[in-house]
């Protein structure tokens, strides 16, 4: 499936930081979730500032605009607030990118776990698991232990978890 | 003038001599007559009159009624309780002066043989120059005397305000009344004068009751009008008011025939349906918020019809200079009608589809 690009991606002043305030929250909350979405459809998870620049999300050829790094830098400000990027470091040259937060993941790993517990049967990871990387399951599973609802537990060939 | 005794011209024991002045002529009244004696404790007041073309300068002198035990004089009664001074040779001005500071110092009450009749208090003195303290203490009571006059001129207003809104309180109690007991239909005049009432103090009139959409002929006037006025204050608050800041404004610049708040809503209302934009730049109200916005209706209409503009581009299309043609769009663009796209191309806006789109 191609991935759909929302109308603001054709019109040329989403590619200009907007000085109206209040033009500028709703121009900013559709390039958060274009960029969600988009890396959800090819299922990234660190981007690259210098490669992200390039990438055709906030490189529209086509109409001949893109996105500043002032604004890009804006853009993932804008995530890590709201809690679905994290810099890796402190140049923020790059980034950790959850379109899913750990907290979504959390319920959806305790939710299959709940299932095939029930179920009894061989499990294998559903689709949606695909690609997880292994720092995000981490954070999931972190996530949950804060809930309550797991404990990962270290043990002598490597880390386990136990739910609730 | 019946207050005067026979004398023999001679000082009494307890007189003194003050002033004497040749060719004063006495006066009963009216009536020209001549001299005799009058103690100055009969004095209440005196003023001047001023000499005319053939009449000379006179002192009136007013008196108290005459006491009971008062020797005979040429006259046992008088119509007049005043008698003048006529100063056939001058000399008013001094014995004026000297009069005066007799009244003030009353040094008949301090003798033994003072008169047992209360002496005016509060001698009035005439307007005239005065040197030293009596000077003074003139002056003193003539500004007294001016400010009594101006408050109660200015309680005399109050009072016919108060006249009125008695009225009114009657009116509306006796309609409030027949409303009570729906006893007979209030009278077309009672009506009438009911609402005029209520409109001079700027309550919207609740017996007929318009509807906000309609409006009237006067308040699509009022609009235009307000157009006018609030144009350059909406662009200097950069484009934006609150309808109160408005309705002060508003007032202040008309001093009198003050709107009322019922009035300037209806008049904002109207801006929108005044399609026509007044001078090229309209307002209009946005109900929620309480807020005068000002809205190029020109400019969007440009910037819509041909996608997106630059500055020189709208300047051109309109005959405008470049820099108001900038000025117009940035100031739609901070109202949040327009965005912009700035690129090597250069500064472009558009039409604010962020707001627009969901």
């Amino acid at each position: 499936m191609s991935f759909e690009w929302p109308w603001q991606y054709n019109f040329p002043p989403f590619f200009t930081l907007q000085p109206n305030v209040d033009t500028r929250q709703k121009q900013l909350a559709a390039w958060c979730s274009l960029a969600l979405s988009y890396c959800r459809h090819h299922k990234l998870y660190t981007l690259d500032i210098m490669e992200v620049q390039e990438s055709p999300v906030f490189n529209h050829k086509n109409i001949d605009r893109k996105l500043s790094t002032e604004a890009i830098l804006i853009v993932f400000e804008e995530l890590r607030k709201k809690g679905n990027l994290e810099w890796l470091d402190k140049n923020k040259t790059q980034c950790l990118v959850m379109w899913r937060r750990p907290e979504e993941w959390g319920k959806l790993i305790y939710q299959w776990v709940s299932r095939s517990a029930m179920v009894n049967s061989c499990n294998t990871f559903p689709p949606e698991f695909h690609g997880l990387e292994e720092w995000m399951l981490i954070r999931s599973l972190q996530a949950l232990q804060t809930d309550g609802k797991a404990e990962v537990i270290t043990m002598d060939d490597g880390k386990g978890v136990k739910f609730f | 003038m019946d207050r005067f005794t026979w004398s023999n011209g001679l000082l009494e024991m307890n007189e003194t001599l003050v002033i004497q002045q040749r060719g004063v002529k006495l006066y009963d009244g009216e009536d020209k007559e001549c001299c005799i004696a009058i103690p100055l404790s009969q004095i209440i007041y005196f003023e001047e009159q001023a000499a005319g073309i053939g009449k000379s300068a006179k002192i009136v002198v007013h008196l108290h009624a005459s006491p009971a035990n008062k020797e005979p004089g040429p006259y046992q009664q008088s119509k007049f309780s005043y008698f003048k001074l006529s100063f056939k040779e001058h000399g008013q001005i001094e014995f004026f002066r000297r009069l005066t500071e007799e009244l003030s110092q009353k040094r008949w009450e301090s003798t033994p043989m003072s008169q047992p009749i209360p002496t005016a208090t509060n001698s009035q003195t005439g307007r005239t120059r005065a040197v030293g303290i009596v000077g003074i203490e003139r002056k003193i009571e003539e500004r007294r005397k001016e400010t009594e006059k101006n408050i109660s001129e200015a309680f005399e207003d109050l009072s016919k305000l108060m006249v009125k809104a008695k009225e009114m309180v009657e009116l509306s109690r006796s309609i409030a009344n027949k409303i009570k007991d729906k006893q007979g239909d209030i009278t077309e005049d009672e009506t009438i004068r009911f609402k005029s009432y209520l409109l001079s103090m700027g309550i919207a009139n609740p017996v007929t009751r318009e509807t906000h959409g309609s409006g009237t002929h006067y308040h699509l006037q009022l609009a235009k009008q307000l157009g006018d006025i609030l144009l350059a204050p909406l662009e200097e608050r950069g484009g934006m008011m609150a309808l109160t800041e408005v309705y002060c404004l508003v007032n202040r610049a008309r001093g009198m025939e003050l709107l009322s708040p019922e009035d300037l809503v209806n008049a904002c209302k109207m801006f929108e349906s005044l399609k026509q934009p007044l001078r090229s730049v309209c307002v209009c109200v946005i109900e929620e918020s309480a807020e005068l916005f000002l809205f190029d209706f020109l400019l969007l209409e440009a910037v819509t019809d041909k996608g997106s503009l630059t500055a020189e581009e709208f300047a051109k299309l309109l005959g405008l200079s470049v820099l108001l043609s900038k000025e117009r769009l940035l100031l739609a663009e901070k109202m949040g009608h327009l965005c912009r796209d700035d690129s090597v191309e250069g500064l472009r806006f558009y039409p604010n589809l962020f707001n627009s789109q969901a």
